[in-house]
């Protein structure tokens, strides 16, 4: 582990670099040929965790299986440290892998070896002497918090326990980069948030760069710096975390947010609402707060300068990479003072969107 | 009774129970040294798999089948003589052993064949992103991880061979199945058919128990 540079910053130079890379998978049988991958062009910064987020059948599993060769590109370029994956010959390509670390939804672990022969199994493939493996193979079970776990058989361990086991596998070899196939996706939300922590705790101790996979905005949320959203093979939307889930810009994008900002009126509410003032009716506005105003009381400011009375709907809030994010839906019973309620709110720095009379 | 269990039946007794179990071990151990590398390669040669030569595959597939849908009998008299060029003769227990081992063989391969395609794809994805070679993975996954159902299978392949060796009498093959229809049978022997099946039916017994206690203990999936 020592010849990593310890440091969680990412650099801004890509470790990983795909350009232009198209996947079409030829025709079998009556099934026509089908592209899984448009046009991706992504760069993972060194360092990093980037994370690519789209639903079932976006082409995120492909795109995950060009860095290391399980998949080839049809056409484009896929580098990794500098080093072309797409033009190495067989022999070539087995040896980088050896940098490149994966770990998978169902864990993918050897049922007749224990967590020990499991950790062991990438430098017995990598041929390192009997010693050399123990000397490497116990510190790593202990870094995942599995020192009591040696001797272990995989039907012995929870989830959360195999997929440690998987993890301490995938950096044994150590590798420069860490692939995430699903990694948390059968796991319980608790142990999910374990298994994130670890892969934090990985990418900050031993500066493995992170490109991770997954269908859960939760996910994205706890452990990425970076997002890219994928949908139907296309990377539509890619940028720091908190930007993207604060300015969502694509559809696809707006429905995953929507997945954890919850910014749906309940249904009794929106039934009765109306787009014009109605007598009895109140006035609902959704205000969204986020980077520098999200900081300060803005809402005790508004109501004291206004001199209003406001109820709250509903709110969420939220923090992605440590700072605060959230929706919240006022209801205002004094709607002559609507205009002014929204002039304050934009001074102070929200997002202000009025939804109608309830 | 006790004229049947006189002492000349008992030696012919043992004496049959040992080239049985001469005969199916042989067997046994040559068909298994082709036929696991046989079914290894059966299960990992198809389009897209680690060997992938879906031409060599499907020959081999045909090949393998044919030696399969021949009975036993029609074999052992079809094949008398390539058994005269191996064993010398074709006659006689060590003459048996072609046929059994011919018969064996692709049985062994589409068990073994059977066993390595149960084990999950997702390991030979993981090992494949270690860095590992075909032959890496069929050596530390897929053999290893088949290990119980490969117990199982070779078992079931020498439960078969038992049944097998009873037929090879038709060329003086000897063992338990050509004593009791030359002495049960032909003799008007019942005593004899009977301690014939007897004794067949502890040992195919004792092979199932073993095989069954073995893949049990090779199988680390569940607690036991």
């Amino acid at each position: 582990m020592t010849d990593h540079i310890s440091s969680g910053a990412a650099s801004s130079e890509a470790i990983i670099q795909l350009r232009g890379v198209e996947k079409t998978f030829a025709a079998r049988g009556a099934n026509a040929p089908v592209t899984a991958l448009h046009e991706i062009n992504l760069d993972v910064p060194r360092g990093a965790i980037l994370g690519v987020i789209g639903r079932s059948g976006a082409g995120k599993s492909t795109l995950i299986r060009l860095v290391n060769g399980l998949e080839l590109p049809s056409s484009g370029s896929v580098r990794v440290d500098g080093v072309e994956i797409s033009a190495l010959e067989e022999r070539a390509l087995r040896q980088e892998r050896r940098s490149i670390g994966m770990i998978f939804q169902h864990f993918n672990l050897l049922a007749r070896r224990t967590a020990f022969g499991n950790v062991a199994l990438p430098l017995e493939i990598a041929g390192v002497s009997k010693a050399e493996i123990r000397k490497r193979v116990l510190p790593l079970l202990d870094l995942v918090g599995l020192s009591d776990k040696v001797d272990r058989y995989p039907a012995e361990l929870s989830g959360g326990q195999k997929q440690r086991v998987g993890i301490a596998r995938a950096l044994a070899t150590n590798p420069k980069v860490l692939l995430s196939d699903e990694a948390t996706s059968a796991l319980d939300p608790e142990t999910t948030e374990q298994i994130l922590a670890l892969l934090r705790q990985v990418n900050v101790d031993l500066g493995v760069t992170v490109l991770l996979i997954t269908h859960e905005m939760s996910v994205i949320k706890g452990v990425a710096d970076r997002v890219a959203v994928i949908d139907e093979g296309r990377i539509v939307e890619e940028g720091a975390t908190y930007d993207v889930f604060t300015g969502p810009q694509h559809a696809t994008t707006r429905n995953f947010v929507a997945s954890i900002t919850g910014t749906q009126l309940p249904e009794h509410l929106a039934k009765r609402l109306t787009a014009a003032p109605e007598a009895g009716k109140e006035a609902l506005v959704q205000l969204v707060f986020k980077g520098e105003g999200a900081a300060q009381p803005w809402l005790s400011v508004l109501t004291r300068k206004l001199d209003v009375d406001l109820g709250i709907v509903q709110a969420k809030v939220d923090h992605i990479s440590g700072r605060p994010f959230g929706t919240l839906v006022v209801s205002l019973p004094d709607v002559a003072k609507l205009p002014a309620l929204l002039v304050t709110s934009k001074e102070l720095g929200l997002e202000t969107e009025v939804l109608g009379y309830a | 009774m006790p004229e049947v269990f006189s002492p000349q039946i008992l030696k012919l007794l043992v004496d049959s129970f040992v080239q049985t179990l001469y005969m199916v071990g042989i067997a046994g151990v040559i068909g298994t040294l082709i036929g696991l590398p046989l079914g290894v390669f059966l299960a990992t040669s198809q389009r897209g798999e680690l060997f992938a030569a879906p031409a060599v595959n499907a020959v081999l597939g045909l090949i393998v089948n044919a030696a399969r849908s021949t009975p036993f009998i029609i074999l052992v008299v079809a094949i008398i003589p390539l058994t005269r060029l191996i064993a010398g003769t074709s006659i006689g227990t060590s003459a048996a052993i072609v046929p059994l081992t011919i018969a064996a063989a692709p049985f062994i391969a589409r068990v073994i064949e059977a066993a390595i395609r149960g084990v999950d794809q997702g390991l030979i994805e993981a090992a494949r992103s270690m860095g590992a070679s075909p032959l890496q993975i069929v050596q530390k996954v897929l053999l290893p991880e088949a290990l119980p159902a490969i117990t199982l299978a070779l078992t079931l392949t020498v439960v078969s061979l038992i049944g097998y060796s009873a037929m090879v009498g038709a060329v003086g093959g000897g063992g338990l199945g050509d004593l009791g229809i030359r002495f049960g049978y032909q003799r008007f022997m019942p005593d004899v058919m009977l301690a014939v099946v007897l004794v067949l039916i502890v040992l195919v017994q004792g092979v199932q128990s073993l095989g069954d206690s073995l893949a049990r203990r090779f199988d680390k999936r569940s607690r036991h």
